[in-house]
């Protein structure tokens, strides 16, 4: 197979991804479009570590996925308490950091 | 066309594997974002995380496929949907889900995508991966525990802090 098959599947997945954290209001969403970035950059590494016959890319997709899932942890508990102070939880309505 | 796809020995099933995954994974990730039901979005998501999952075990790694499946359909999702239900009452269609300036995002994204193409394929034109090289788990802990061993230490602390984070955070009082 072509490496660029996988790459390219990458690609259109980052771009989603990307486009849904800045189209997305609902916190929820976003932190969803996120898992969409994560796992287009795990198929990279992925591809990678076949093309070049060496597995740090393996170790370092299982890495990202330990990591991807302690921030959706953090990220949903903030999330929830968001939620329970203001009872909305639209991205567009926290302004308080706005200088 | 066809002679230099018979000349390079080319694995057609492979091909024709990647290729339906791959089209369901790009449908189901638009739908994500586009969806105006959450739960539905969430689902789709998980449609994406299997079909990942796939590509994970045509790239012969197998072990982080198992890894996708456990930790991203089995856990995240749930975490996920729990979110879902803890912070919107209503299940079905909204209509308050983008940002007023959403449309925004689709030049923005066709951009990045653009120039992403253009440097892979003028970077990754022919690059075979055949044949597919089999990662054993054996070689993948040897891995972890001996090179990445300090990495990985300083995860654990990172999944440690989370939790006890998590806890802090959404705890009532």
């Amino acid at each position: 197979m072509l490496i660029n098959e996988f790459l390219l599947l990458g690609a259109v997945l980052f771009c989603i991804g990307v486009y849904g954290v800045i189209a997305r209001k609902n916190a929820v969403m976003v932190l969803m479009s996120i898992e969409l970035i994560l796992n287009s950059v795990n198929i990279n590494l992925l591809a990678f570590s076949q093309l070049h016959h060496n597995l740090d890319g393996n170790v370092f997709a299982l890495y990202i996925i330990a990591v991807a899932a302690a921030e959706v942890g953090v990220g949903l508990a903030m999330v929830l308490l968001i939620y329970r102070n203001r009872k909305s939880i639209s991205l567009d309505e926290l302004s308080e950091m706005k200088g | 066309m066809l002679a230099a796809a018979a000349s390079t020995d080319i694995n057609v099933a492979e091909n024709i594997g990647f290729g339906i995954i791959a089209a369901l994974m790009i449908v189901a990730a638009i739908n994500v974002v586009r969806s105006s039901n959450v739960v539905h979005a969430a689902l789709s998501l998980v449609a994406v995380m299997a079909g990942a999952a796939a590509q994970y075990l045509l790239l012969a790694a197998e072990f982080v496929a198992v890894t996708q499946v456990l930790v991203y359909i089995g856990a995240v999702m749930i975490l996920f949907l729990f979110g879902v239900m803890l912070t919107r009452a209503r299940v079905g269609r909204e209509t308050d889900l983008n940002n007023k300036s959403w449309a925004l995002g689709i030049p923005v994204a066709l951009l990045m995508l653009g120039s992403m193409v253009y440097v892979l394929l003028k970077a990754f034109g022919t690059d075979h991966l055949d044949p597919v090289a089999q990662v054993s788990t054996a070689e993948l802990s040897d891995s972890i525990f001996k090179p990445f061993l300090l990495p990985f230490w300083a995860l654990s602390f990172v999944l440690l802090a989370a939790v006890i984070g998590a806890i802090v955070l959404a705890r009532k009082d």
